[in-house]
């Protein structure tokens, strides 16, 4: 058994934040409000990006409620990945909108995210991950997503500090990239708060009391709040949240680790990322190299230690796909945790018998960059727009009622 | 004056930088941590954590004791790539050579 540094899930942290005082009329730290129109449970980048879009269409009254602090959970913790390479037609046109919106975040939100599309390099090792690919490659073509299969020599013409030895192809977008995840959520988190979204850190949830006349009381060590509607964008914790109503939400919190460098000049364009071990690693625009790797067999856990096996697997791993890199230093290493589905497919919509309670979980680790297009989407239908066809097909319904089995899953989960 | 108090000098944050996060509403010191990049250097936080908690403690009214330090992160120091790479746990896929030149 490998040691476990212990990053402890429920720190005593001292109450120092409460509301979060963005703009100036929002001062001063309170007890929560009686009541809201919609409560969102949960601070990451799927909450916020929910509160954003419902308050710029002008719901008022949406509270956000979080446990710790902004980015305490896997919206902090992810290595900023924004792909359109997936394996089926809905997720690659839901990700061809949401790299369109990173486009635009930060004219749109005002904070530079430093999104840099430098492309995405998918390694593969054998003929069968090479067919794995051009498969996902006819429908990404099919949608006007323009990967491309290259040989070897191809893909060094991009990463010349590839050792290509064992390496049989690739697939390369140059319009996928890459982002820095914090500044991302501050600049909804500021934007939701400028157009009346509350938020509230350091908010644990304790109970959910439903009402007879529909929605909740959320109760909080802060104070009860009345909630019309209630969103959990929990993550990996939206099982605990939905068992407080006696909802079963069948996903699972997996650990994922991944670790940063040294920062060094620019040099690495794309996110690189092989098949085999699921090694992904990309150069930040601080300059680090920023990647983690992917060991099978790991059972379900809400522990976010760092393991000592993983930073072995990893440099095993990356030192061997580019030698250069054997004399770069790691500088820190930590985890986050994935909400792992099923089916590989997020959970949308209410859930069955508790026309009150909406689910946004089940990522799998890639919520971030879903979470413009996720965000857009739940705003337009929880303020009378017509509802994305994401909702009818993303529910939990489709775990008990069979429908699932005739949805294609998603198996391009890497890293 | 507070713009040429340096708290963290791998990253360069100054006294200005964090007068700055605490007003935009950055006060858990991780926030700040991840606000302004205190901590986030070669050395991780160990030559300017306290400075920064002792102003942090300042800036938002309250005892030094109310403001543990942030996560510490392994490893312990910077560690080259190719050392940690010759690790005898590092898990072993199927393609993974038995002796690796490489490393």
């Amino acid at each position: 058994m490998q040691p476990v540094f212990d990053e402890e899930e429920d720190s005593s942290r001292a109450d120092v934040s409460g509301e979060i005082r963005l703009p100036a009329t929002l001062e001063g730290a309170g007890p929560l409000p009686e009541r809201a129109e919609i409560v969102i449970v949960g601070g990451g980048v799927i909450g916020l990006a929910i509160a954003y879009n419902l308050a710029r269409r002008g719901l008022s009254n949406v509270v956000v409620i979080e446990r710790g602090y902004l980015a305490e959970g896997a919206s902090g913790r992810n290595g900023g990945g924004v792909r359109q390479q997936w394996s089926t037609e809905i997720n690659i046109r839901l990700m061809q909108e949401s790299v369109d919106l990173c486009r635009r975040f930060a004219v749109d939100l005002g904070v530079n995210v430093w999104f840099r599309q430098g492309g995405y390099l998918f390694l593969a090792r054998s003929q069968r991950e090479v067919a794995r690919l051009e498969k996902n490659i006819a429908i990404q073509n099919r949608c006007g997503v323009a990967t491309r299969m290259l040989d070897p020599g191809q893909a060094s013409d991009i990463v010349p500090e590839l050792d290509l030895s064992g390496i049989v192809g690739a697939a390369y977008n140059p319009s996928d990239g890459i982002l820095f995840p914090w500044p991302f959520l501050w600049g909804y988190a500021r934007q939701a708060a400028a157009h009346g979204v509350r938020i509230f850190t350091q908010t644990p949830v304790g109970g959910l009391e439903p009402q007879k006349t529909g929605g909740y009381i959320v109760h909080t060590p802060r104070g009860a709040i009345r909630a019309r509607r209630l969103i959990n964008a929990t993550g990996a914790w939206s099982p605990k949240l939905a068992a407080m109503i006696g909802v079963d939400v069948p996903t699972y919190p997996i650990r994922h680790e991944i670790c940063s460098s040294e920062p060094l000049k620019p040099f690495l364009r794309p996110m690189v990322s092989e098949l085999t071990s699921g090694l992904y690693c990309s150069q930040s625009m601080r300059g680090e190299i920023v990647g983690g790797v992917t060991i099978p067999g790991h059972e379900s856990t809400y522990g976010m230690g760092s393991t000592m096996q993983f930073l072995a697997t990893y440099a095993r791993r990356l030192v061997r796909l580019m030698p250069i890199l054997g004399d770069i230093k790691v500088l820190r290493q930590w985890a986050g945790l994935y909400d792992q589905s099923p089916d590989g497919n997020p959970i949308l919509g209410p859930a069955p018998g508790h026309p009150d309670f909406f689910l946004a979980c089940g990522f799998v680790g890639h919520g971030f960059m879903m979470a413009p297009i996720l965000g857009k989407l739940y705003g337009e239908w929880l303020t009378g727009g017509a509802p994305h066809e994401i909702f009818g097909r993303y529910t939990l319904a489709r775990f008990s009622d069979g429908s699932a089995a005739h949805h294609e899953k998603e198996d391009f989960n890497i890293g | 004056m507070a713009g040429k108090i340096v708290l963290c000098r791998c990253e360069d944050v100054t006294l200005a930088d964090l007068e700055h996060c605490v007003s935009r509403g950055y006060r858990d010191i991780e926030e700040v941590k991840r606000y302004t990049g205190f901590g986030t250097g070669p050395c991780q936080g160990k030559e300017c954590l306290a400075a920064v908690a002792t102003h942090l403690a300042q800036l938002t009214q309250q005892p030094p004791s109310a403001i543990p330090p942030f996560t510490s992160r392994p490893p312990l120091a910077p560690t080259p790539l190719r050392l940690l790479a010759r690790d005898p746990g590092a898990h072993r896929f199927p393609d993974d050579p038995e002796t690796d030149r490489s490393v």
